[in-house]
């Protein structure tokens, strides 16, 4: 079992590491949300600043749903869905693997890019740390909902706008207790109670997700 | 049903199976028993459900309604393994030969005694382990996909479409695999467009789709 | 765990498309009834608000309509757990024919919340987080029809709806709470049908009237449409053909 987890985590590494370009993808479509953000309100420093942790959230977000169709549908049309799921080993650990893949090749970059981003924009330095953590604890979550939405999608007979119509209002209470976490930072108050509540929603879709993840896989075939 | 090995348990069964694509019934009340050491070729026009049949016997598509039971493995405990030879074959176009291969035994388990290289050297692709397989023709993807059914220690080989996109050669090789698999006690499921194009050894059993009521 | 056998009865299309047909006049004529009672109970009979005079009145289309916008996700869902649980072929096509009705109550609940806001806070649109959570609700329920209608194969489209329905219905409370939290600027809700009520009375009981000719109005529509769907799927099967050969002659 964990050898066909670590067969297909090193299989979809070494795809991403042969198409590195693909790697900067979620990063400057993340770059241009913020540009392009930047420019519809103007460089004054205080509103940017204001609006920082709230724009690199969107961008992030964005950015993952830009990158989701690529999940699974590479895997369907050339046929290595049907080997995951025809194969001994259980689908919601074949499933792990996909979605760790998922998040170590799109969303590690992008929590690493994101103070960035952030500072491009003014960001108050005192911001910087919630809006990492909060980056690091609600992206498992993020990535556990796009990959369901991305799995019952996958046979659909289009990817985009669908994803983002089904995804989008799924992800509100994350980002919202996100933005949550970074305000009261901002304003000086205790951020350890929205910081755990973001955990658990981690630890739970990490444990739920996968099972899920992999009755909707199992759900959309035809 | 299956002459020699009548008296071995089956590896496959199914009891009233019914599919039918929006409410147009494919077929229904469909009763296999398939033992080891037999082939189950299955023919008809296209669109009769062949394709259709092999993905509900591989648990790629829900039935509407009837069973489909794998022998159970003593050692596991779990219903046998399948391998899947399907019309998309599974092969990452961005990897070599040898480690699409790794990737897909990984995830199937690997027959013992059997290695990737002398798996390629059994359907003629002795040489071609490190070349990229985006780089191969399509018949040599296939015969990429049939060293990856010899590496599978699955006893039931689900083929959909095994002949199609092979020359003379590559046809007589994938007889000579299902005759091999089938002397070792395994059992193939597989789709044809005409019955005499499947020319392996051994026991068989038709099932013509269009003939089904 | 096993269905009752009347359970399964109902779930066969001919049983179903009889016991609907049935049903839905009545259901039909009291929800018309239900409503002009409870219009004329709250449009005439109830007093005009000592705060906002005639406007509040609008609560009658207003509350009625969101409350069945949630019942009816949650009707929805019920039906698509049972879908995938039992696999049942009528409850996946329940859930589709529920989905839009529930989405054009939504939408009810969005455009007279707004109309509503227009004298109550001096805007059309204000982020309030009812409506925004409405808005969310909206959402979820255009993603179950569009999953459905993204499919080639009919029954895999509407088992992934069913499931994103179910995903959807964990998610709608988390929603209401995480956008309570967001902003709490809404006045406070003002009826609780368990406890003791914030208004009067003469104002409450059309509310509830109405609440119930909505219900009774779903159902109806539902299975209106649902008997529709049936017709459609199986054209081809005895009993349709028995039904037109029986129009066509009668």
């Amino acid at each position: 079992m964990m050898r066909a987890f670590f067969a297909l985590l090193g299989r979809d590494l070494k795809l991403a590491m042969r198409r590195r370009f693909d790697l900067l993808q979620p990063l400057y479509f993340a770059l241009l949300v913020c540009l392009l953000t930047t420019l519809a309100i103007g460089p004054e420093p205080a509103l940017l600043g204001r609006l920082a942790a709230a724009v690199t959230w969107i961008a992030v977000l964005l950015a993952l749903l830009l990158a989701l169709d690529g999940l699974f549908r590479p895997d369907a049309e050339d046929g290595s869905l049907e080997l995951m799921l025809t194969a001994p080993a259980p689908l919601p650990v074949l499933v792990f693997a996909k979605v760790l893949a998922f998040w170590l090749v799109v969303m590690l970059p992008l929590i690493v890019c994101a103070p960035l981003f952030a500072s491009m924009l003014h960001l108050p330095g005192t911001q910087w740390l919630p809006l990492l953590l909060t980056l690091l604890l609600a992206t498992p979550c993020l990535a556990w909902l796009g990959a369901i939405c991305a799995a019952l999608t996958v046979q659909a007979r289009r990817g985009g706008a669908l994803l983002a119509l089904l995804l989008l209002p799924l992800t509100v209470p994350v980002l919202i207790a996100a933005i949550g976490t970074v305000d009261a930072a901002l304003q000086g108050l205790p951020m350890r109670s929205p910081l755990l509540l973001l955990g658990a929603g981690a630890i739970a879709a990490c444990s739920i997700g996968p099972f899920a993840c992999a009755v909707a896989l199992r759900l959309g075939l035809r | 049903m299956a002459g020699l090995n009548s008296e071995l348990p089956p590896l496959l069964v199914t009891r009233g199976l019914a599919f039918g694509y929006d409410e147009h019934g494919m077929f229904r009340d469909l009763d296999l028993c398939l033992r080891p050491g037999t082939g189950l070729v299955l023919c008809g026009s296209n669109g009769s459900g062949k394709s259709t049949l092999l993905r509900l016997l591989a648990g790629l598509l829900l039935p509407d309604s009837g069973s489909i039971e794998r022998a159970i493995e003593h050692t596991t405990g779990e219903p046998v393994a399948l391998a899947w030879h399907g019309h998309h074959l599974g092969l990452k176009t961005g990897l070599s030969v040898i480690e699409n291969l790794r990737w897909s035994g990984g995830m199937h388990e690997r027959r013992r005694r059997m290695t990737p290289a002398s798996a390629l050297e059994t359907v003629g692709l002795d040489g071609f382990e490190h070349v990229p397989t985006r780089e191969l023709s399509a018949g040599q993807r296939k015969r990429v996909a049939l060293a990856r059914l010899l590496l599978s220690p699955a006893p039931l080989w689900l083929l959909d479409e095994p002949y199609a996109n092979l020359d003379p050669r590559g046809a007589q090789l994938v007889d000579r695999l299902i005759g091999h698999h089938l002397r070792n006690g395994g059992s193939v499921v597989l789709s044809v467009h005409r019955p005499d194009q499947a020319a392996f050894e051994g026991p068989r059993q038709l099932l013509d789709l269009d003939a089904l009521p | 765990m096993k269905l009752p056998l009347w359970f399964h009865r109902l779930g066969s299309p001919p049983t179903f498309y009889r016991f609907a047909g049935r049903l839905m006049p009545w259901l039909y004529v009291l929800a018309a009834g239900l409503t002009l009672w409870g219009l004329y109970g709250g449009l005439v009979l109830a007093p005009p608000d000592y705060q906002q005079s005639d406007a509040f009145r609008i609560i009658y289309v207003h509350v009625p309509a969101a409350w069945m916008s949630m019942a009816g996700y949650g009707l929805m869902a019920v039906c698509a757990f049972i879908a995938l649980v039992w696999r049942m072929k009528l409850a996946e096509t329940m859930v589709l024919t529920a989905a839009p009705i529930g989405a054009a109550f939504t939408l009810m609940t969005l455009v007279t919340g707004s109309i509503w806001g227009r004298p109550m806070w001096g805007t059309w649109w204000d982020w309030d987080p009812r409506l925004t959570s409405e808005l969310v609700l909206f959402f979820l329920y255009l993603g179950v029809i569009a999953l459905a209608q993204a499919f080639e194969d009919r029954r895999a489209g509407a088992r992934a709806a069913c499931f994103l329905a179910l995903v959807g219905i964990v998610n709608v409370p988390i929603v209401h709470f995480a956008v309570k939290w967001w902003n709490s600027l809404h006045q406070g809700s003002t009826i609780r049908v368990f406890s003791e009520s914030t208004i009067h009375s003469s104002m409450k009981w059309p509310l509830l009237v109405l609440a119930i000719a909505a219900y009774l109005y779903f159902i109806a529509s539902w299975m209106a449409r649902t008997r529709v769907a049936l017709l459609e799927q199986h054209a081809g099967t005895d009993w349709v053909q028995a039904l037109t050969q029986g129009d066509r002659h009668g």
